[in-house]
């Protein structure tokens, strides 16, 4: 029957050995030969964008490669979908955008900021999400492009 | 209650309570807006309430261990804290940073990070908040008679907790890095070390409840908070699918995370054992109510409804949908609200002195707050695989969906009632007990 101290060692070897593999697979990941993160492409208009992303806490609503809260669209080639011009009118809008009668804070972006975060969302939409992008973005574009 | 300085611990469930009711209402007005009633969008907009909520859930829980910390280690190691009036410090403290983060939220200040929200002036009040509890309790625990390892690994549980806080403080300008090591605090966090604490506080209680055997529960307790970390650490890689990192991960997260739910089984199955192997029967049915229900619905919520969606396969469909939303709720209600619960309702009688143990009160607050619960989740449940095959399988525009599935959000808030009215009874229960006092030392079980 198991003894206490290796319960012990079950517990306390168990741990240090999954903690050791945790850190090595993050630091695999993104090494440079591995990383799909496209961190190159990272300019200082997305940098503005992901503040204005987390200032805002757009997550309340948005998902964004599918994290954040289910009350507005996941915003994962948001830009492909919808066009520029449509995303820009939605953020510079000075009253609520109310899609299907669901209210969406009206921001009133400066166009500059409207800029940044559409910078920010095209870069995400350029990220290797390991084909999550397939299911949220092209069916939802096939919908827009047959209406 | 066998040492003064445990009646702190009162005032840290007290606040608990609080912020427990606040997060229901808050979770009410999410509810209404997505049933179609946003009437308070003016000034709660749905973002403000979401973080209110969430944060909120936190805060209670974190408010819920630490009196749980407070009660247990002084008994656990045979002495009074080592200060009490810093404890109190700590209290107010803790107090005051929640709620200047709750009422920030309203007025746009925050950091939009999904469980994080905190602004970072206020995370380092939060480190210095729990740098002073821990400080307190690690004393108490090496200053103590005895250093029993159901205190070792409810504080083991503390201490990481705080350590891991510390990578969520950290700036990226990359959405996926930010994303990553925000998971290191949250899945870390709940699937990790909280469980280190649950474990500690359900080894406690089944240790008091069940006149099982120290040695016994306590190897048990090293097999199974073993378990979780062989299986939670790398189990961590379910978050990291789809946001941009490496495949293996596809491959790591899919085979740990499978596992995840044999932990919450040896928990549960521990629990029942525990209970069924014990002669004592302690008079607190209802402690061993919550106690034994925190056990089960954790395999369940976080266990069962867990592995439903852990699956690259199946969550490549379900990932940022409701499915989650079914699935957090039982998990957090099962894994940690209840242990909550269930610390309260020993701890109670013992702090104050008033032995309610039979109160029909309490028992319907278990019943109706665990069936509205379920009944919850079943609401979440449908709604999220309705959005999953119309909205990813069949194409349908978000909006769309989030129509069709509107009547489920009136089912959901329907359990919601019944789950309030559970929780509602629960807090007049609290209410009778009255404070702590001195004069309960000589009653102490």
């Amino acid at each position: 029957m198991l003894s206490k101290k290796q319960a012990r060692a079950f517990f306390l070897g168990g741990t240090a050995v999954t903690f050791i593999i945790f850190i090595g697979l993050t630091i695999f990941s993104f090494s440079k030969a591995q990383d799909q993160s496209n961190d190159e492409n990272i300019t200082e208009a997305v940098v503005r964008g992901k503040t204005l992303w987390e200032e805002n806490n757009c997550m309340g609503c948005h998902t964004i490669m599918g994290e954040g809260a289910y009350y507005a669209p996941e915003l994962t080639k948001v830009i492909e979908r919808r066009g520029e011009g449509y995303i820009k009118a939605v953020l510079t809008t000075p009253v609520d955008w109310a899609p299907n009668g669901r209210k969406m804070v009206a921001y009133g972006f400066t166009a500059e900021e409207a800029a940044d975060l559409i910078a920010f969302f095209e870069w995400i939409g350029e990220i290797d999400l390991n084909g999550f992008d397939t299911v949220v973005s092209p069916l939802a574009k096939d919908k827009t492009n047959s209406n | 209650m066998k040492y003064k300085s445990q009646k702190v611990a009162y005032w840290f469930f007290a606040l608990s309570m609080l912020l427990f009711g606040l997060q229901i209402i808050y979770g009410f007005i999410m509810g209404f807006a997505h049933a179609g009633y946003d009437g308070l969008h003016e000034f709660i907009p749905f973002n403000t309430a979401r973080a209110v909520h969430t944060n909120l859930l936190v805060v209670w829980l974190l408010s819920g261990f630490m009196g749980a910390a407070y009660y247990i280690i002084p008994e656990e190691a045979q002495r009074e804290l080592v200060n009490v009036k810093l404890a109190y410090v700590q209290l107010i403290s803790l107090a005051l940073v929640g709620v200047i983060a709750i009422v920030g939220y309203h007025f746009n200040y925050w950091e939009g990070r999904k469980f994080l929200e905190i602004p970072r002036p206020l995370d380092y009040l939060v480190v210095v908040n729990v740098l002073l509890f821990l400080g307190l309790i690690l004393a108490t625990l090496f200053k103590g008679k005895r250093k029993t390892t159901t205190a070792l690994v409810l504080s083991m549980g503390l201490l990481f907790a705080a350590l891991l806080y510390l990578p969520g403080m950290l700036p990226f300008d990359s959405q996926v890095k930010d994303s990553f090591f925000r998971w290191w605090v949250v899945h870390l966090w709940v699937e990790g070390v909280w469980e280190l604490i649950m474990g500690g506080i359900l080894s406690f209680l089944l240790i008091k409840l069940t006149g099982v055997d120290r040695e016994v529960i306590e190897k048990w307790l090293y097999v199974i908070v073993g378990l979780t970390f062989l299986s939670g650490v790398l189990g961590t890689g379910h978050h990291y699918y789809y946001i941009g990192v490496n495949k293996i991960w596809l491959i790591v997260g899919g085979i740990f995370s499978a596992l995840e739910p044999l932990a919450f089984l040896a928990m549960a199955l521990f629990a029942v054992n525990m209970y069924r192997k014990g002669e004592k029967k302690h008079p607190n049915k209802l402690a061993l109510y919550w106690t034994l229900g925190a056990a089960i619905v954790s395999f369940i919520g976080a266990g069962l409804l867990g592995f439903a969606h852990t699956l690259p396969q199946t969550n490549i469909y379900t990932h940022g949908t409701l499915v989650t939303a079914m699935h957090g709720h039982l998990a957090f209600w099962g894994a940690y609200a209840m242990i909550v619960l269930a610390i309260i309702s020993y701890a109670l009688p013992n702090l104050t002195g008033r032995k309610l143990y039979e109160s029909t009160r309490g028992r319907a607050a278990y019943w109706l707050s665990n069936i509205g619960i379920i009944g919850m989740t079943v609401a979440f449940g449908v709604a999220g695989v309705a959005q999953v095959y119309l909205e990813r399988k069949f194409k349908m525009e978000f909006m769309e969906v989030q129509k069709e599935i509107e009547i489920h959000f009136i089912v959901l808030i329907l359990c919601a009632t019944l789950f309030m009215t559970g929780i509602i009874l629960y807090f007049i229960d609290f209410y009778k007990h009255g404070k702590p006092t001195d004069e309960a030392l000589e009653i102490a079980s």
